[in-house]
C-alpha cells in the first residue's frame, strides 16, 4: 500500500522556486532515498512534508489522507516521525527523558493527575521507561540513559534522535543525513538500524550524502537537482543515469565520468 | 544519598528548612520574614514550571499577585465569602484570565513576549490604582485575616500570629513545591522541558506546543495568585504595588537567581533576596548598590543560577 | 481643533523622548541582541549630571555636553563590565544583568546626587509659543528638533559612514561581520556609547520640562522598550514611529479620556499590534531553519 504520496509539491523562498513539481510515493516497509547536490532542495520538500513549512503547491498524503499544510503534531499523531539534518535534541534533558519525551502521544494528555502524581501517572510514567530503555538498548545507547544528552558525541545524538523518534511509533520516519558527521563504524551501526526499522513495515524516506549507504539500503531513490526531480527509480538505474551524474559533477564531468564508465 | 531521588531530596531539604529556621530566630521578627521567604518561594516555585521548565518569560506575573490579593480584600467585604473561599476565587479568576490572555500573548517570542506579558502586568495595575472606588487607589486597602490563630485558639491552642503564619506558609510552599515537582518528571513536564530546548522537535513527537506553553503559564499564575492572597492576608493590608512592574521583576529575578531549572534553586533564590533586604537596612543608602551588583555578579558568574550552578561545581571537583 | 493640536504637541515631546529611549535600545540590540533595561537610567544620568555640574559653576551649555560624555563612558564601562563578560549568555540572564545594573545605577545616583527633583533653566525661556490657537514650549520644540537632529544624524552615520555600515553589518550577521575583518568588539562598545549618549541628550532636553530624579529611569525604560517592540524590535525607523505612537496616545488618552489610564491606553495598543504582527510594526519576521 502506498503509505505516502507526493503530488506536485512546491515551495517559493523570496520569488526563487527552491522546490518545484515534486511527486513520488513511498510504499509500507521501502526505503525510499531522496539525493542530490548541495542545495537541492532536499531538507526543504522534507520541511514540507513534515509540516514545518507549508508548500504554495501541490499535495501530500499519508496512508491515503490528504495532510497538507498540516503541523508537525497532527503528522506525529498520523504517523509521520523525523529527525533533523542539524540535531534537534532537547539538549538540557536527559538521554533517557529525551526518548521518554518521544512517547507524548501515546501517553496522552494528564496534567492534573501529573500535577497530583496519581497512581495512574506515576504507572504510566514507569511503562514509558521501561518502553523508552528498551528503544536505547536498540540504538546501542543503554549506558548513556542518565548522562545529559549535551554530553553525548555527535554520532550518539544521531541515533538518539533516531531513538526518539521510534518512540512516535511512527508508520513512516523521515531521516536527514542520519549518517552525517558519523565514523565509518557508526554509519555502518544506523545502516542496519534503518534496515530492521524497514523490515518491520515502517516506510523510511532517507536524506542521504553517504552515496555508499544510500546504495545500499535503499529500494528505491528519487534524485533532486534545483529544487525539480529529475529522476527516480532502482538505485543501480539512477547511479547510471547520465543525467544524475550530471547534476552532482556538471555537464562536463558528466561526459567524462560517463566515458569512463564506458 | 545516591537512592534518593532529586524530588526527595528537595522535599527534605524543605521540610528541614521550615522545621530548623526557627531554632535560630533572635525575636518574632524573623517569623514575619521567613513567611515572606515562603510565600515568595511559592510565587517563584510557578516560575520555575513557566521560565524553568517552559522557557517562557514573563515581566507581567505581579498582575496574578495583585488579583489574588484583591480578590482577598474585596470578596469578603462584598460578597461575604471567607477568606479561604476568597483566596481560591482569586486563583480560579487568575487561572482564567492566564488562560483567555495567554492564547495569544504566548504565540510571541522572547522580548516580544517580555512586552507583552509587561503591558498585560502594568494593566492590572493601573486597573488596581485607578478603581479607587472598589480598591482604594493607591493608598491600598485593609484585608481580613485568614483567621487561622482564631481557629486554633478555639480549640485551645494559642500562638503568636507570627507563629502561625510561618508554620502555614512554610506549609503551603511544601505543598507547592511538591507539585511541582510531580510536574518534571511527568509527562506534561517532558513536554514543557521539550518544548523548551526545540519547540520544532517537541511538535514532531506530537507535542501541541501552543497549548502546553498555555498550561505552563496557567498554572504560575495560580501559585502567583496564591502567593499574592497570602501576602495580602498576613500583612493584613494590600496597595496595587503588589501588582506593580518592580514586584515582577523581583519574582522574575528571584527565579532566575537561584536557578530556573529547580524548584530548590528558585526558592533559595527566593530566601536570599528576600532576606537581603532585611540585612541590607543597615547599609541603608548602599541597599540598591549591592542588590544591582549581586543581581550582575551572579548572573555573569553563575548563568544557570546560584545553586545549579554551584551543583555542577562541587560535582565536577568530586569527579 | 486647537485642543487636538494641543494634545498633538505635548504628544510630540513626549513621544520624542520615548523614540529617543527606544533607539538606545535599538542600537544596542542591533550590535548585541542584549535589550538593555539601564537605558532609562542613561536618561537620568544626562540629566541629573548636568544639574549637578551646572550648580558646581560649569555654565549650562557645557555641563550638557559633560554630562553626556559621562555618561557614554557610563555606558562603555557597561559594556565592558557586565555584558561583555556574560556573551552568548539567555535571554532572561541578560534582562536580569541590565535590570541589576539599572538598579546599581539608581543605587551611584542616589549617593553621588542625592533623591531630590531637579531642574534647569530652559534653553530658550518658557514663553509659550502659540500656533493655531494651541501653545507649545520652546523648551518641548527644542525636544521635537533635538529627536529629529539625532535620528538625521544616525540615519546619516548608517548610510554614509564605513563605520555605520560596519555596525548595520555587525547587526546583521556577527560571524560574518568579523570574517570581513570588522571588529565587533569595536562595535558593541560604540554602540554601548551611542546609545548612552542619545539617552543622555534626551536627558538633557527634557529635564526643564519634566524634571529629573535619580529614580525616573525605571519608567522610561519599559515606555521605551514598549515603543521599540511596537515598531518592530532592531529597526531604527520603527523605534522612532513606535515612540511617537507611544507618546500620541498617551497625550491624546489624557486629553480626550482620562490622565489615569494614559499609561493603559499605550500598552492596550501595543498588545493589540502585537497580536496583529507579532514581530512589530516593522520588525523582521524570524523564520525556523531547521
Amino acid at each position: 500500500m502506498k503509505l505516502l504520496e507526493i503530488e506536485g509539491l512546491g515551495i517559493d523562498f523570496g520569488g526563487v522556486k527552491a522546490v518545484d513539481a515534486v511527486s513520488f510515493a513511498v510504499t509500507e516497509g521501502e526505503i525510499v532515498s531522496v539525493i542530490g547536490p548541495n542545495g537541492a532542495g532536499k531538507t526543504t520538500l522534507f520541511n514540507m512534508i513534515s509540516g514545518v513549512y507549508l508548500p504554495a503547491r501541490g499535495s501530500v498524503r499519508l496512508a491515503g489522507e490528504t495532510v497538507t499544510g498540516l503541523p508537525p503534531q497532527a503528522l506525529a499523531a498520523r504517523g509521520l516521525s523525523r529527525t533533523f539534518q542539524n540535531l534537534q535534541v532537547f539538549q538540557q534533558m536527559s538521554v533517557l527523558d529525551n526518548v521518554m519525551a518521544g512517547f507524548h502521544l501515546s501517553e496522552g494528555r494528564h496534567i492534573l493527575s501529573d500535577i497530583l502524581a496519581l497512581p495512574s501517572s506515576l504507572r504510566r510514567n514507569r511503562e514509558t521507561e521501561d518502553a523508552a530503555r528498551k528503544l536505547l538498548a536498540r540504538v546501542g545507547l543503554e549506558r548513556g540513559a542518565e548522562l545529559i544528552a549535551s554530553q553525548l558525541s555527535y554520532g550518539a545524538l544521531k541515533r538518539l534522535e533516531i531513538a526518539r523518534a521510534l518512540a512516535c511509533k511512527p508508520r513512516l520516519l523521515l531521516l536527514d543525513e542520519p549518517a552525517a558527521g558519523c565514523n565509518a563504524v557508526e554509519t555502518e551501526e544506523i545502516d542496519h538500524l534503518i534496515a530492521a526499522v524497514a523490515k518491520e513495515g515502517v516506510a523510511i524516506l532517507l536524506v542521504e550524502h553517504d552515496m555508499k549507504l544510500v546504495m545500499k539500503i535503499s529500494d528505491h531513490i528519487v534524485v533532486l537537482d534545483h529544487g525539480v526531480k529529475i529522476t527516480e527509480g532502482k538505485p543501480e538505474v539512477v547511479a547510471r543515469d547520465p543525467k544524475v551524474i550530471e547534476a552532482y559533477l556538471g555537464a562536463h564531468g558528466g561526459k567524462e565520468a560517463a566515458n569512463a564508465l564506458g | 544519598m545516591k537512592n534518593l531521588s532529586p524530588k526527595t531530596i528537595t522535599l527534605l531539604a524543605l521540610v528541614a528548612l521550615v522545621l530548623v529556621a526557627p531554632l535560630f530566630f533572635p525575636s518574632s521578627f524573623y517569623y514575619r520574614v521567613g513567611t515572606l521567604m515562603f510565600i515568595n518561594g511559592l510565587a517563584v516555585t510557578g516560575l520555575v514550571i513557566l521560565i524553568g521548565y517552559a522557557g517562557q518569560i514573563s515581566l507581567g506575573h505581579a498582575g496574578f499577585c495583585g488579583i489574588g490579593a484583591y480578590a482577598c480584600a474585596l470578596a469578603p467585604v462584598h460578597l461575604g465569602l471567607p477568606p479561604v473561599v476568597a483566596m481560591l476565587l482569586g486563583a480560579l479568576i487568575s487561572g482564567v484570565l492566564a488562560y483567555l490572555v495567554g492564547r495569544p500573548i504566548l504565540r510571541l517570542k522572547g522580548h516580544y513576549l517580555a512586552v507583552a506579558t509587561l503591558g498585560f502586568g502594568i494593566l492590572i495595575f493601573m486597573v488596581l490604582s485607578n478603581e479607587s472606588w472598589l480598591t482604594g487607589g493607591p493608598d491600598g486597602m485593609q484585608v481580613e485575616d485568614l483567621g487561622l490563630r482564631d481557629l486554633l485558639k478555639s480549640l485551645g491552642l494559642s500562638v503568636p500570629a507570627a507563629q502561625v503564619w510561618y508554620w502555614f506558609s512554610g506549609l503551603v510552599l511544601l505543598l507547592g513545591a511538591l507539585l511541582a515537582l510531580n510536574l518534571h518528571t511527568s509527562s506534561t513536564g517532558r513536554a514543557l522541558r521539550a518544548l523548551h530546548d526545540s519547540e520544532i522537535a517537541a511538535r514532531t513527537v506530537g507535542v501541541d506546543v501552543a497549548y502546553f506553553k498555555l498550561m505552563a503559564f496557567v498554572i504560575s499564575a495560580v501559585y502567583a495568585s496564591v502567593s499574592g492572597s497570602l501576602l495580602a492576608m498576613m500583612n493584613k493590608f494590600v496597595t496595587p504595588d503588589i501588582a506593580g512592574f518592580l514586584h515582577s521583576v523581583q519574582m522574575v529575578t528571584m527565579t532566575v537567581l537561584g536557578g530556573a531549572g529547580s524548584v530548590f534553586g528558585a526558592i533559595t533564590g527566593a530566601s536570599i533576596l528576600t532576606a537581603l533586604p532585611q540585612a541590607l537596612t543597615v547599609f541603608h543608602d548602599y541597599e540598591h548598590i549591592v542588590l544591582g551588583l549581586i543581581m550582575m555578579l551572579v548572573m555573569i558568574f553563575l548563568r544557570e543560577g546560584l545553586v545549579p550552578s554551584l551543583i555542577k561545581r562541587f560535582s565536577r571537583r568530586q569527579g | 481643533m486647537s485642543d487636538l493640536l494641543q494634545f498633538v504637541f505635548s504628544g510630540l515631546t513626549v513621544g520624542a523622548v520615548y523614540a529617543l529611549v527606544a533607539l538606545g535600545f535599538t542600537i544596542i540590540y542591533n550590535a548585541s541582541d542584549v535589550v538593555n533595561f539601564s537605558q532609562g537610567e542613561f536618561v537620568m544620568l544626562g540629566g541629573m549630571s548636568t544639574v549637578f555640574l551646572s550648580a558646581a559653576g560649569v555654565p549650562l551649555p557645557a555641563a550638557a555636553i559633560l554630562a553626556v560624555v559621562i555618561t557614554a563612558l557610563v555606558g562603555v564601562a557597561l559594556n565592558k563590565f557586565a555584558i561583555e563578560p556574560a556573551r552568548n549568555a539567555s535571554v532572561v540572564t541578560i534582562i536580569i544583568i541590565t535590570i541589576g545594573a539599572s538598579i546599581f545605577l539608581r543605587g551611584v545616583a542616589q549617593i553621588v546626587f542625592d533623591k531630590q527633583l531637579h531642574r534647569f533653566e530652559s534653553f530658550s525661556g518658557d514663553v509659550p509659543i502659540e500656533i493655531l490657537g494651541a501653545t507649545i514650549l520652546p523648551q518641548s520644540v527644542w525636544v521635537i528638533f533635538g529627536a529629529a537632529v539625532i535620528f538625521t544624524g544616525l540615519y546619516l552615520f548608517f548610510t554614509r559612514t564605513l563605520t555605520g555600515k560596519a555596525v548595520l553589518a555587525t547587526a546583521n550577521n556577527r560571524l560574518a561581520a568579523r570574517l570581513v575583518g570588522i571588529n565587533t568588539n569595536f562595535i558593541m562598545t560604540l554602540s554601548f556609547a551611542l546609545s548612552a549618549a542619545i539617552g543622555a541628550v534626551a536627558g538633557v532636553l527634557v529635564t526643564p520640562i519634566t524634571l529629573t530624579s535619580y529614580d525616573i529611569g525605571i519608567a522610561l525604560a519599559l515606555k521605551g522598550f514598549a515603543a521599540a517592540m511596537l515598531g518592530g524590535m532592531g529597526n531604527p525607523f520603527g523605534a522612532l514611529v513606535g515612540g511617537l505612537v507611544v507618546g500620541l496616545i498617551e497625550a491624546l488618552t489624557a486629553g480626550y479620556i482620562s490622565s489615569t489610564y494614559k499609561d493603559a491606553a499605550a500598552f492596550i495598543v501595543i498588545l493589540a499590534v502585537l497580536f496583529v504582527m507579532p514581530s512589530g510594526l516593522f520588525g523582521r519576521a524570524a523564520v525556523n531553519r531547521v
